[in-house]
């Protein structure tokens, strides 16, 4: 099939995600869902020297979740706390490189909303990512 | 009517849905998420139209004919309405959807009714319109909140609901005549009778029973059944409450304001009699002329033919998807016991992916917790992908799906 969602990279990381499971001890972590279908992702991140020493995503999700959090996690470890907290949804996006219609837009940004969560305490959605579909029915 | 193929109560009314002629790059529409919102036949289509370019004025108001000619159609609409379902046209209340006609029941009745000690028992496959509305109720009053556990089979146990009678604080049983997720076709009019019997009132939601199988709201004898225009092939923006009338006499109004009156003086009012008295402002009049004209079409139809059509498509569809390997439905096993409804799962492939690659062959499922997180949680899944059936759907719909599926796997293989 010619697909662009469906890439093999991105069903690859979806069947072998990478940095996903648990990180103990660790010093950041949050845990939040996507309303869309009840998935959920959390991380934990432990820091040294002001930058991401090491990182988990852990939780169940579609395959666009899922690999968007294993692609991340490995530009995400070794990056600066703070640059990591002000990342955006282009970034990812950007990362991705697949056409992602607005509804699954979502999906692919659980992985940045769960990580500010951790940095900074709060959960909000990157821009563009508010533009979906009604949740749910 | 049987055919060869053993498709015995195929409907030849797709041409009726104008809808069903769209194409996506060359693929016919495949619309499998009827207990979502139906699809709308022409004749539903015209009476909207119909209504605003010839009738259109507001109701209970003028004395001039246009207006006269909207009152009779808006009321005439009801009686076809409430007749559709068995129910006293008086007691046949309109509101905006089905969560619309939950709510006016949990505040109008149950804020007014429940005390502490009190319980409310609702079910484990509860459409959250049937949840949170008792949460929130229970919460007002001190009252407690119970639910009835679903079995592996999708089943509720009569002995629970007797047990839970049996403790004597019951004051409501809310719960789906037709499950959204399962399917389940609840055994409603022995549930009534066990309920009254031990002194509770019963709350119905009808939302996807009234669109599938025959709904006799007076022989069920609930006191409160309460269903949705737009999953019945109406208009969305219309809901319906028939209720025993004397609990709406009752009852104080719900939403106050103009049309529901008889007479306002400076510090009070008296209501209008039933059903007016709930229906506060400028109500939904195409919306009911549309609905009138849905029942009307489901009337010419015959439920009990649309009930057989669908039963047969379910079966087929559970033969079918069960042979894919790692296909895993959910509901009771027997088409029998079960609505136009298929939860499904593919091993390997989240539903909304498999939502996802459906789309693309123009295959129109829903993968959510379909507003069931409660039951989700129960099946131990997050959301499930779901096939539902309008009187529409043919045996190549069901072939379309399978088919799409068997491509979802390969992709993910
Ligand atoms: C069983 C059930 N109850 C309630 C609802 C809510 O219907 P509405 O959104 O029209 O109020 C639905 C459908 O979404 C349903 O399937």
């Amino acid at each position: 099939m010619d697909d662009d969602l469906y890439r093999d990279f991105i069903l690859e990381h979806y069947k072998r995600p990478r940095n996903f499971g648990e990180l103990e001890p660790h010093d950041l972590d949050a845990h939040e869902f996507n309303p869309l279908c009840g998935d959920e992702l959390g991380v934990q991140i432990r820091v040294a020297d002001e930058r991401i020493a090491d990182l988990r995503f852990n939780g169940h999700g579609c395959a666009i979740s899922q690999a968007a959090a294993s692609i991340a996690s490995e530009e995400l470890i070794g990056m600066a706390v703070k640059e990591a907290a002000a990342l955006d949804a282009d970034w990812l996006l950007e990362l991705l490189g697949i056409n992602i219609s607005a509804t699954r837009r979502k999906c692919a940004l659980l992985s940045l909303k769960v990580l500010r969560h951790a940095i900074t305490g709060e959960g909000t959605w990157p821009q563009d990512a508010t533009q979906g579909a009604h949740p749910d029915r | 009517m049987a055919s060869p193929n053993g498709a015995a109560t195929e409907l030849d009314i797709r041409a009726d849905f104008p809808i069903l002629t769209r194409t996506l790059r060359g693929r016919p529409l495949v619309y499998l998420d009827s207990s979502s919102t139906s699809q709308k036949p022409e004749s539903v289509l015209a009476a909207i139209d119909d209504f605003y370019r010839a009738h259109n004025a507001n109701i209970h108001r003028g004395v001039y004919p246009l207006a006269l000619e909207a009152d009779a159609l808006f009321e005439g609409a009801r009686e076809r309405i409430a007749a559709f379902t068995g129910a006293p046209t008086r007691s046949t209340v309109f509101t905006s959807n089905v969560t619309a006609a939950i709510n006016l029941v949990a505040y109008s009745w149950a804020r007014t009714n429940l005390r502490a000690g009190d319980a409310v028992l609702i079910t484990e496959m509860e459409h959250h319109s049937n949840i949170v509305p008792w949460q929130l109720a229970t919460q007002a009053t001190g009252a407690q909140l119970r639910y009835l556990d679903v079995g592996e089979d999708g089943t509720l146990s009569l002995q629970q609901l007797d047990e839970e009678l049996a403790r004597g604080d019951v004051a409501l049983v809310a719960l789906a005549h037709l499950s959204n997720v399962l399917g389940t076709i609840n055994p409603i009019a022995e549930i009534v009778e066990r309920a009254h019997s031990a002194g509770a009132l019963v709350l119905v939601d009808g939302a996807q029973a009234v669109p599938q199988i025959p709904v006799n709201v007076s022989e069920i004898g609930a006191d409160f059944y309460a269903w949705t225009g737009h999953k019945a092939l109406g208009p969305t923006g219309i809901g319906v409450l028939h209720a025993d009338s004397a609990l709406l006499e009752a009852m104080p109004p719900f939403l106050a304001g103009g049309d529901m009156i008889e007479a306002v003086e400076r510090q009070r009012s008296s209501w209008k009699e039933l059903p007016w008295k709930f229906e506060a402002g400028t109500t939904m009049i195409a919306e009911a002329v549309g609905l009138g004209a849905a029942v009307d079409y489901l009337s010419a139809l015959g439920m009990e033919r649309v009930r057989e059509h669908e039963r047969e498509l379910v079966a087929y569809t559970l033969t079918q998807l069960g042979a894919l390997p790692g296909v895993r439905t959910y509901g009771p096993p027997s088409p029998d016991d079960r609505g136009g409804v298929v939860s499904f799962v593919v091993e390997g492939v989240h539903p909304h992916d498999v939502a996802e690659l459906l789309g693309r062959e123009n295959v129109c499922i829903r993968a959510s917790h379909h507003c069931a997180q409660p039951l989700m949680a129960k099946l131990g899944v997050a959301a499930t992908a779901r096939a539902s059936f309008g009187p529409y759907n043919v045996r190549s719909d069901v072939d379309a799906l399978v088919s799409a599926v068997a491509n979802a796997q390969k992709v993910f293989a």
